[in-house]
């Protein structure tokens, strides 16, 4: 009795062995590193490798090597001083078209790393950096694209010489009026032709037939999923114009996306270059208005709206934009005739609505108009609530020398502000603006203090509870020890597996695991010593011992389970961190508790004579 | 070693005591969270924390000083940790233009001392403090009934009933401390009620299995006599596994650092809370209902569902 058949000492075997390998990767640490990646997410050349080297040697830089890694450049560094010092130097010289960032590389070995081993990742509370939690306004975007279908409505009608009273956007509609039946029909074919999925609702006003043209519900939802999309693929793209290693963008529930920048300090300029909802407008300025008289009167041209431009002048425009943000496909600043200017492209839709514009009004001015959303706090009956606000700036007006389409470029800029507005444009507009809900930032220093302040309550504790095993429970609780040791191998083998993000909530995570864990071995040992003083034969103590606790063990451990599991679908970011070692620590700790604890045992203690136990 | 060997305690005969104790804290517990209530973090208010650093010991009332003379008002100054870090926390309505809060403060201090290093910024908006408050309360509802319904089908109504009764039990009485002491309830704390729940539990079921057990073993004691012995036996268990429980805690509560200290401390009182209840609620509420024999028989054989193809 009291013996394993091979097969499960082969798998407690296997199981440690593979889980030493698995958590091997946390051994070594990490090295400060740069990691250098393409713009266009095009592997890295072998020559540009060898340019960066023969840079930092020749700057007389000290690196651990430089190497290509996933298609990206990493330099390792001794420390961070030259990690810095190179930074600066490999940011001026390799500008244009790549994009560098600051990061910790592990100092995993290479054959490690060639079977795909990492260490666990860790949680920003941990590493430092910043987490944003936006949210998206979706209404928004069903009114942006509200606004485009007035626009084209018009333009339609205009086209086939429809007169039509009134297209305006009202709430959540578009209002056609025209003057009667017969030109409702047309119309009305004209918008269905245009998209057949439009609601068209019909009615009498004052003589007038007035069409209401709304979105259905799953038009509407498409709509918000798409600029969803969009929002997380243009994060992206910022993300990479400010240079981080392991950005995590990701969409959350309904209408929120999840940024986090793990190593990045400034949260500032982050917030500025991946939450600035800029994007341009090309409208034609109204030169039949007085501008100077609508902004004293407060009366505006029906067909017009009243701007500013930087200096604060009004400036009148035509009410239809002639092309939007989201028809700019690129950006880029330069020089032109010794002056800044930023160039500008446009998709085939925009830049055929260019030409023809420009076609019919050379000569004739175009403002540039430069739309800024922000969300802002205001009284309203003594309450602060807070309101979305739209900010239109005439940042410069030009007249139309000739004829262009897809490409042009804006003029009357510093070279600074041309070169942030072609980022902000090439870095993509956003189909929808986004505020801010939460926002945490964690100092590097609060991140290293986290982690040394948790690694020695997870030591402390460790060697509190191994001790008291190993003075009550002698020889078994030395078993017991190897097993809690084992079970926090496993543990961080499996983190490292899962490469779940590690965080301080996790680490108390384990750190409870690590006294709940022994549990199940106390309640063995207990059990062993009551069938002992029941007179039983030391064999048959363990063997019952093992046997009679398994079922308390199970539903004790069932329970903390659910605990975590509810823990897991409820909660977000760091209590997600706790209950995934809280559930894995269940787990493993099962195991060698249980199988692992009584294959030691088996060998030590079984198919011998005993005359007693050290329990 | 063995501290305890046959112990021979009369712990249902303390149970009239332990009654009275329960009820007692209970009333305190919900009477605290009734009018002190529980001294909520960010997380779940909406707002702006930063946590900084100055070189030497931070004098906060300057630091409030300086904050007000820049407009910000009411805004919670107090050391965390050391008297060289300084928390500062500002009320959702206080916020004027909420996430940029943080670096307006930033700056305002760093004109006064520029030694001041920044370690943390959060801020959580009301919409998502709501939420996040919803869906605490909700998991910590969904948590218990899941539980209660694991036990259900694993143990005999009376034993769930006294299972639910301690879980229930446990949770006031930690929620009534933090509510008594005030210290800071975030989501942390909540995560550390939730595992609260489940090791409270866990400790219930070790002495309900034993019960269990004696009951169909001793077929002719009293159940308050089985009982005892039943508690009797697994009391060194439970003193051990909760000791080494509460050992580890104690070094997270010591050397984890002041962000994990409020959630050290609400797994700290409910683990300790609920060794005891698992004696004294859930144990002596059985009993109370009348826990015979015939409830913790095994069932016939025919009566079990066969799943086997």
């Amino acid at each position: 009795m009291n013996h394993y058949p091979w097969w499960k000492n082969l798998m407690v075997v296997l199981v440690v062995t593979l889980g030493g390998l698995l958590a091997l990767p946390n051994l070594f640490g990490e090295d400060p590193a740069i990691q250098i990646a393409r713009d266009d997410y095009q592997a890295v050349a072998d020559s540009t490798i060898t340019r960066i080297r023969e840079l930092l040697e020749r700057e007389q830089i000290v690196t651990r090597g430089v190497f290509a890694e996933d298609g990206r450049a990493l330099v390792r560094f001794e420390n961070v001083e030259t990690q810095l010092k190179a930074h600066d130097l490999l940011k001026s010289e390799f500008g244009g078209g790549y994009a560098s960032a600051l990061t910790m590389a592990p100092r995993t070995p290479m054959w490690l790393r060639a079977i795909g081993l990492r260490p666990m990742s860790l949680g920003l509370d941990l590493r430092g950096g910043v987490h944003f939690l936006y949210e998206v306004d979706v209404k928004g975007t069903v009114n942006q694209t509200l606004q485009r279908y007035e626009s084209d409505f018009k333009q339609l009608l205009r086209k086939e010489d429809v007169r039509y009273v009134r297209v305006r956007h009202q709430e959540d509609l578009v209002e056609v009026v025209l003057r009667d039946q017969a030109d409702a029909d047309i119309a009305r074919d004209l918008i269905e032709d245009a998209d057949p999925e439009l609601q068209i609702i019909a009615s009498d006003d004052a003589g007038n037939v007035v069409l209401k043209v709304s979105m259905t519900e799953q038009q509407i939802k498409q709509r918000q999923d798409f600029a969803i999309e969009q929002n997380i693929t243009t994060l992206r793209n910022r993300v990479n114009e400010i240079g981080v290693a392991e950005p995590v963008v990701q969409r959350q529930g309904l209408d929120r996306i999840v940024v986090q920048l793990p190593g990045v300090q400034d949260s500032t300029r982050a917030k500025k270059v991946l939450g600035a909802t800029a994007t341009l407008e090309f409208r034609l300025v109204d030169q039949e208005g007085d501008p100077y008289q609508a902004k004293r009167t407060g009366r505006v041209p029906l067909n017009a709206i009243l701007l500013e431009n930087r200096q604060g002048q009004p400036v009148l425009l035509r009410r239809d934009t002639i092309v939007t943000g989201d028809q700019l496909t690129d950006a880029s600043s330069g020089f032109s005739e010794g002056s800044a200017v930023v160039k500008v492209r446009l998709d085939a839709k925009g830049a055929r609505k260019m030409l023809e514009t420009t076609k019919r009004n050379l000569d004739k001015p175009m403002g540039v108009v430069f739309i800024e959303k922000k969300r802002e706090m205001v009284e309203r009956d003594g309450e602060q609530v807070e309101v979305d606000v739209t900010e239109r700036t005439v940042i410069n007006v030009a007249t139309i020398r000739g004829v262009f389409s897809s490409t042009f470029q804006i003029e009357g800029l510093t070279p600074f502000e041309s070169r942030d507005l072609a980022l902000l444009l090439r870095a993509g507009s956003l189909a929808a603006p986004i505020y801010i809900v939460e926002e945490r930032t964690i100092g590097p220093s609060l991140g290293q203090a986290n982690i040394d302040q948790g690694f020695s309550a997870v030591t402390a504790g460790f060697l509190v509870v191994v001790f008291f095993m190993a003075i009550y429970y002698k020889a078994f609780g030395l078993i017991a020890n190897l097993a809690l040791m084992m079970n926090v191998v496993l543990l961080v083998a499996l983190l490292s597996l899962l490469q779940a993000s590690l965080t301080l909530p996790g680490i108390a995570g384990i750190v409870l695991t690590v006294g709940m864990a022994v549990d199940a071995n106390v309640l063995i040992f207990e059990r062993i010593r009551e069938e002992l003083r029941d007179g039983n034969t030391p064999q048959a103590a363990i063997h019952a011992g093992y046997d009679k606790a398994f079922s308390s063990i199970a539903d004790a451990n069932v329970t903390t389970l659910i605990a975590s599991v509810v823990l897991f679908a409820f909660g977000t970011g760091p209590i997600k961190g706790f209950a995934v070692t809280l559930s894995l620590g269940i787990i493993t700790s099962m195991f060698t508790a249980i199988v692992g604890t009584r294959s030691v045992v088996n060998l030590v203690f079984g198919r011998r004579k005993l005359k007693s136990l050290a329990i | 070693m063995e501290l305890i060997k046959e112990t021979h305690i009369n712990f249902m005969g303390l149970r009239k005591g332990a009654f009275i104790l329960s009820v007692l804290l209970i009333v305190l517990s919900i009477g605290s969270i009734a009018t002190r209530g529980l001294n909520f973090g960010i997380d779940f208010t909406g707002g702006v924390l930063l946590e900084v650093g100055y070189p030497q010991a931070a004098d906060l009332p300057a630091v409030r000083d300086q904050l007000a003379n820049a407009g910000i008002e009411r805004a919670q100054v107090q050391n965390f940790g050391t008297s060289r870090d300084v928390m500062i926390r500002i009320m959702p309505d206080e916020t004027q233009n909420n996430a940029d809060v943080g670096e307006k403060i930033m700056a305002i201090l760093h004109d006064a001392t520029p030694g001041v290093e920044l370690r943390r910024v959060e801020f959580v908006g009301p919409q998502v403090g709501e939420e996040l408050t919803e869906q605490g309360s909700l998991a910590m509802l969904f948590a218990l009934i899941m539980i209660g319904g694991y036990v259900w089908a694993r143990f005999q109504w009376k034993l769930s009933a006294g299972a639910l009764a301690a879980l229930t039990h446990d949770v006031i009485i930690t929620l009534g401390f933090f509510a008594v002491t005030q210290i800071a309830f975030d989501l942390s704390v909540l995560a550390a009620v939730l595992a609260v729940i489940g090791y409270s539990l866990n400790d219930t079921i070790v002495v309900y299995d034993r019960i269990r057990e004696n009951f169909r073993g001793i077929r002719n004691g009293e159940p308050v006599e089985i009982m005892d012995i039943s508690l009797n036996q697994m009391l060194a268990r439970t003193l051990m596994t909760s000791g080494t429980t509460l050992l580890v805690l104690s070094a997270l509560f010591f050397l984890g650092g002041e962000a994990i200290r409020p959630f050290s401390v609400a797994l700290l009182v409910g683990i300790f809370v609920g060794t005891y209840s698992s004696i004294y609620v859930a144990s002596a509420l059985a009993l109370e209902l009348k826990l015979t024999l015939a409830d913790l028989m095994p069932p016939k054989k025919e009566d079990l569902v066969d799943d086997m193809p």
